[in-house]
């Protein structure tokens, strides 16, 4: 599947895979079609993450990038190091990145970061002490690029058009084609939204072996007013749609940690979600539209049959619908 | 209403009534997003917001510069929480003296425009997402009036006056003020109002660049205003989304 190589300007003309997983039928639609394939009483649950600048140009002796993964707490960060060059060689063929060891310090613009730790399997996922405050971060940093995209992405190119505190190393896209015009018509129709926020982590290291470990454990915070209102929407036999993966990786991941209930409040989940996984929250997904091969794929299983989603995508493919971050959507939902 | 742990965030808020708005507003408790362009400023306001036992940080940023959008309301997201009430203070008033429109460069009308104009339209649309998405949180009803998010242009005379050599500034503010209609119309189920608030002639520096041979005496006090405009915020439930109001008159509405 050919990929979108840069954010287009007409998010509800681009095309949406509607994946009916009750009926197992695959439709053509337009992502402004989604109000007529929500019924009133549906509630939509959102990623309000914004992402970070989290691509920082860094030197020891030699120049290289550091990706924030995530943030812990205070200065502490984790990150992936990526090495020479930029983002017009894909991550897995760039350059190696340079050992680093515990106590290892490195220059970040005008800052410093100190080597915390360095991952016993992977030398260059790395816990870091950046001695910079989050302005400095918006100041020095650039959004995560890809190798696809035709030219430079500034940080509103990567930002959904709800998105609140920076926690993402990378955008949350599936909420990307989501204008509010689209949402309040969807509340127009009495579908309901709700939010949380997810820190989405990053979607290639280079390293294949530590993407195999990919999403490592991420955190969340789920409001309480998410929590009542999906807890009013099952009673009414409304379904709940999550936009993205990473809402369903919060929502399941947090019904797991409290024993199938689903509790407010912040967390980290390292769930794994494939085939055979039953989610206790959510009832469908809206996302992008992923190849088989791709490890959202196996996330989707959870949703649909194998075999309907494959031919979803041999269908997507032959219609010409664009894949990645900026790509095409699919809506995967039981009738 | 109550403020207190209630993010707010205050453009212009190194000097004058930005200034006054953001203690007014963390001494009720607010969390308080400083943002203004001078760090030294800046840091002296939140110091001695700190000194009294209030909570702001300061965002060094220019608000017309576009660069600046994601990193003013991604500062103010981490460190304040939630952006609940959002006053647009920070203003240029273009080239000094204050030249009659036949004497303004098309570049110095497009700069007053950007800081007064497409700069909080920026901030604004960064901001307005999330506060909507709180505001229609989970299924109806939506938040209670009390508890909406606010937007408020800090407007002028100027805004609805044709006065001589105010024309760069005037048309920004009157831009400024229908934005808010705007916004307001589109928005009036969503759970944010938006208001315009022209606070009348203060002792501030702006003033002073402006009118340099005015009175200070004849001028308001723009502590006196602050109180006025969180006067009308506390009392905001009954006024229209979308209103244009004089901090004078309706503050003493409000309180009457």
């Amino acid at each position: 599947m050919n990929a979108a190589t840069f954010p287009r300007d007409r998010p509800l003309e681009e095309r949406l895979l509607h994946v009916d997983s009750k009926a197992g039928t695959v439709r053509d639609a337009r992502v402004g079609d989604l109000p007529s394939l929500f019924r009133a009483g549906d509630l939509l649950v959102v990623n309000d993450a914004a992402t970070l600048p989290g691509s920082l140009a860094a030197r020891t002796g030699e120049p290289f990038e550091v990706r924030l993964l995530s943030h812990d707490a205070g200065t502490s960060w984790q990150a992936v190091l990526f090495g020479p060059g930029d983002w017009r060689t894909r991550t897995e063929e760039r350059l190696a990145p340079p050992r680093l060891r515990a106590g290892d310090r490195m220059v970040l613009g005008a800052h410093e970061a100190c080597v915390v730790a360095v991952d016993a399997r992977s030398p260059r996922l790395v816990t870091l002490r950046i001695d910079a405050t989050v302005q400095d971060l918006y100041r020095m940093g650039k959004p995560v690029q890809y190798a696809y995209v035709e030219r430079d992405l500034a940080l509103w190119h990567v930002q959904t058009a709800y998105a609140s505190r920076p926690w993402a190393a990378e955008m949350p896209s599936a909420g990307r084609p989501l204008t509010w015009g689209l949402l309040l018509a969807l509340r127009r129709r009495g579908v309901a939204l709700a939010s949380l926020t997810h820190a989405a982590g990053l979607s290639s290291t280079g390293d294949a072996e530590l993407d195999a470990r990919l999403p490592l454990p991420e955190r969340y915070e789920i409001p309480l007013e998410t929590v009542r209102a999906i807890a009013r929407t099952k009673q009414e036999r409304g379904r709940i749609v999550a936009v993205g993966t990473t809402v369903v990786r919060a929502l399941e991941g947090a019904a797991l940690a409290g024993d199938g209930v689903l509790v407010a409040g912040a967390g980290a989940t390292n769930l794994r979600i494939g085939p055979g996984f039953r989610p206790r929250v959510t009832d469908g997904l809206l996302t992008g539209v992923h190849d088989p091969a791709a490890s959202h794929f196996a996330l989707l299983q959870a949703f649909a049959p194998q075999v309907l989603l494959e031919r979803a995508y041999a269908h997507a493919e032959q219609e010409g619908y664009l894949g990645h971050e900026f790509g095409d959507s699919s809506l995967i939902l039981p009738g | 209403m109550e403020w207190s742990g209630r993010g707010v965030l205050v453009t212009g808020a190194s000097r004058g009534l930005g200034e006054q708005l953001a203690r007014w507003f963390a001494k009720r408790g607010a969390r308080v997003g400083l943002v203004a362009r001078g760090r030294e400023e800046l840091e002296r306001v939140k110091d001695s917001i700190a000194a009294e036992g209030g909570t702001a940080v300061a965002i060094v940023a220019d608000v017309g510069d576009k660069e600046a959008t994601y990193a003013i309301a991604g500062s103010a997201a981490e460190l304040i929480g939630p952006v609940d009430v959002l006053v647009h203070c920070a203003s240029a008033l273009g080239p000094l003296p204050m030249p009659l429109l036949l004497d303004t460069a098309c570049e110095d009308l497009a700069s007053v425009l950007e800081t007064n104009l497409i700069g909080p339209f920026r901030l604004t649309k960064a901001l307005v997402g999330p506060m909507v998405l709180r505001g229609l949180g989970g299924a109806p009803p939506a938040a209670s009036d009390a508890q909406r998010s606010v937007v408020v242009f800090i407007s002028s005379d100027a805004a609805v006056n044709g006065y001589p050599a105010w024309g760069a500034y005037g048309v920004s503010k009157a831009a400024q003020d229908h934005l808010a209609r705007v916004w307001a119309a589109e928005l009036a189920e969503a759970g944010v109002q938006f208001l315009s608030i022209d606070p009348g002639d203060m002792n501030t520096k702006m003033h002073a660049d402006a009118i340099p041979d005015a009175d200070p005496s004849t001028l308001l006090d723009p502590a006196v205003v602050a109180a006025r405009i969180g006067a009308i915020l506390e009392h905001r439930a009954g006024i229209p989304s979308g209103t244009r109001l004089e901090a004078s008159s309706a503050a003493k509405a409000v309180s009457a």
